[in-house]
């Protein structure tokens, strides 16, 4: 099968440029994993009752699932890529897997759309049973309608937590309390920045409402902790921190999103630290184009700026893949580029200002307990880190090597921030000189029979004889 | 560890999908992974790890972190945060690494 545009990723950024790839005439494919459109922000939306506790925002999301279902897009769910060979003749090659079978896609051009995924809050006790994210507890209210059972405590910080916690509250659920984390020196910080606070004021606005409708709500918010660690044997049983200690059953976490890099870091794009927002993201162009031609990011993969910005970055690199494409010249693109890069200026306005005031504290990024978790799939420990690079360890691939961090399962994805933020602590070196993990394919796992199972088109092989 | 939310906002479809949970019966909407259904039939983990042998229980629910693993069906090693529930499908607990079948 050979398509003009293979889209990764059915969140905001990749419905709005598979529906307008699409428009302008181009053979498009959308993957995704899971088997509704939506992303994460707008997961299992279609299915959303009017008056829903997920709010107006949420239910927003059903325009673009509606413009995708509308669209000549071809859309594939519950598929994986597992593997994306950038550069053969005719264009790449993704691998993808659904059903226990694997098949292979020949696209000229590739745009990555795989959104966000959960700072990891490395904390004392986190991976104990009823220790979930904040990001998890709103996903089994989209998807199965369910709500925490017994007192749920929400600990951390940024607009989603809050969110959650007000969601939660009206869906019959409040939380027993909010533990923000934000250090105080961030509120000093952020009170700098008025002209992007005017820029952004729509959504600054929001971050107040659903601050005064969390006290409406009655929800006892705690700010200023620190030292915060989870206490319990078989399972979580009570949350502590520098000044209390609250019994609970539940403990969801957040810390704000980071882009998942995982296959733009596996293809060996070129990346870059991005200081403000503590990520590494792929080096793009103002199209999305990456450091190779070929290949596009879009949404919040390629830096965080909220599903808004997702959408308009979404519909730049449909534009940008047609024009390459040939089936829009230079003059149009441009010209239809313009509204939409007004668009993606008003939606990033406010970053600046929420990334310096959720700016996770040090010992959030790099904890000073050596007992704590760094790598949950291999329990290896903080201080076992840092004995690593004692020994010698440079960077997180060969702290990988030495101590198997990273080697599970989830290959590094929910370890990697944490493995580069304690070398970088540890050598007194910036993180971005530290570097992050080279992650490989298989981008999923996948068993021996669907690989067994693939069928390879006979043109695609190069003559190895 | 999960209950039905209880605003009294109803809406979509109200059939519901019965599926196992390491031999307890649950019900769940359309469209829910067994780590939900997991997590609303009342266990405490649905897996142990191969390392230190400690339970774990779903962390992340959107196939980040694979502490969902569980047997699914007979098949070992799957991440119940990414299967949607299908009426009788059987999860069962994740006992450290999977063995491997030759048959």
């Amino acid at each position: 099968m050979t398509v003009d545009l293979a889209i990764v990723g059915a969140g905001p950024a990749g419905m709005a440029a598979a529906s307008l790839a699409a428009e302008l005439g181009l053979d498009t494919l959308l993957i995704d994993e899971a088997d509704t459109p939506g992303g994460q922000i707008y997961r299992a939306v279609e299915r959303a009752p009017e008056g829903s506790p997920l709010g107006a925002d949420y239910l927003a999301g059903r325009v673009l699932v509606a413009a995708l279902r509308a669209s000549t897009a071809q859309y594939r769910p519950a598929t994986s890529v597992w593997h994306i060979d950038p550069a053969l003749p005719g264009g790449g090659t993704l691998s993808l897997a659904a059903g226990g079978k694997s098949e292979t896609v020949t696209a000229r051009h590739i745009l990555i759309a795989t959104g966000a995924i959960e700072r990891p809050v490395p904390i004392a006790g986190w991976t104990l049973p009823g220790v979930m994210t904040a990001g998890a507890a709103q996903i089994l209210l989209k998807t199965a309608d369910l709500v925490p059972e017994g007192r749920a405590v929400l600990a951390g910080q940024g607009p989603l937590l809050y969110l959650v916690a007000l969601q939660l509250a009206r869906a019959g659920a409040p939380p027993v309390a909010v533990l923000e984390t934000t250090p105080w020196a961030n509120y000093r910080a952020a009170a700098h920045f008025g002209s992007g606070l005017w820029a952004g004021r729509r959504d600054f606005g929001r971050g107040l409402a659903l601050w005064f409708n969390l006290r409406r709500a009655g929800i006892a918010v705690r700010r200023g902790v620190r030292g915060l660690r989870v206490l319990g044997r078989r399972r979580v049983e009570a949350v502590a921190w520098e000044a209390g200690e609250i019994a609970a059953d539940l403990l969801f976490l957040h810390e704000g999103v980071i882009p998942n890099t995982q296959i733009s870091l596996g293809l060996g794009l070129t990346h870059e630290w991005d200081e403000r927002q503590l990520c590494w993201r792929p080096v793009t162009d103002d199209w999305g184009r990456t450091s190779l031609a070929n290949i596009s990011v879009a949404g919040d993969g390629g830096g965080i700026g909220g599903a808004g910005a997702a959408a308009l970055s979404g519909q730049l690199a449909a534009l940008d893949a047609a024009h390459s494409l040939g089936h829009l010249d230079t003059a149009e693109c441009d010209r239809r580029a313009i509204p939409i890069r007004a668009g993606l200026a008003r939606e990033r306005a406010i970053r600046p200002f929420f990334d310096t005031l959720y700016r996770p504290a040090d010992t959030m990024l790099s904890p000073a307990d050596d007992a704590i978790l760094a790598c949950r799939c291999e329990e290896v420990s903080v201080g076992e880190i840092r004995r690593a690079v004692r020994l010698g360890a440079t960077g997180p691939n060969q702290v990988k090597a030495f101590i198997r961090c990273g080697m599970g399962p989830c290959q590094g994805r929910v370890c990697g921030p944490i493995v580069s933020a304690v070398i970088a602590a540890e050598r007194g070196a910036p993180t971005a000189a530290i570097g992050t993990y080279r992650p490989r394919a298989p981008y999923k796992p996948i068993t021996i029979g669907t690989l067994a199972g693939v069928e390879v088109d006979p043109n695609q092989i190069a003559d190895t004889k | 560890m999960f209950r039905p939310r209880s605003d009294g906002v109803s809406g979509g479809p109200v059939a519901r999908i019965a599926v196992e949970v390491e031999g307890r019966a649950v019900s769940v909407p359309p469209g829910a992974s067994a780590a939900a259904a997991v997590l609303a039939a009342g266990l405490t983990s649905i897996r142990d790890t191969p390392i230190g042998g400690t339970e774990r229980a779903p962390y992340c629910m959107m196939g980040i972190c694979f502490d969902c693993l569980a047997e699914i069906d007979g098949v070992p090693n799957r991440q119940s945060c990414m299967v949607t529930v299908r009426p009788g499908m059987r999860i069962r607990r994740q006992r450290g690494a999977r063995s491997l079948d030759m048959s």
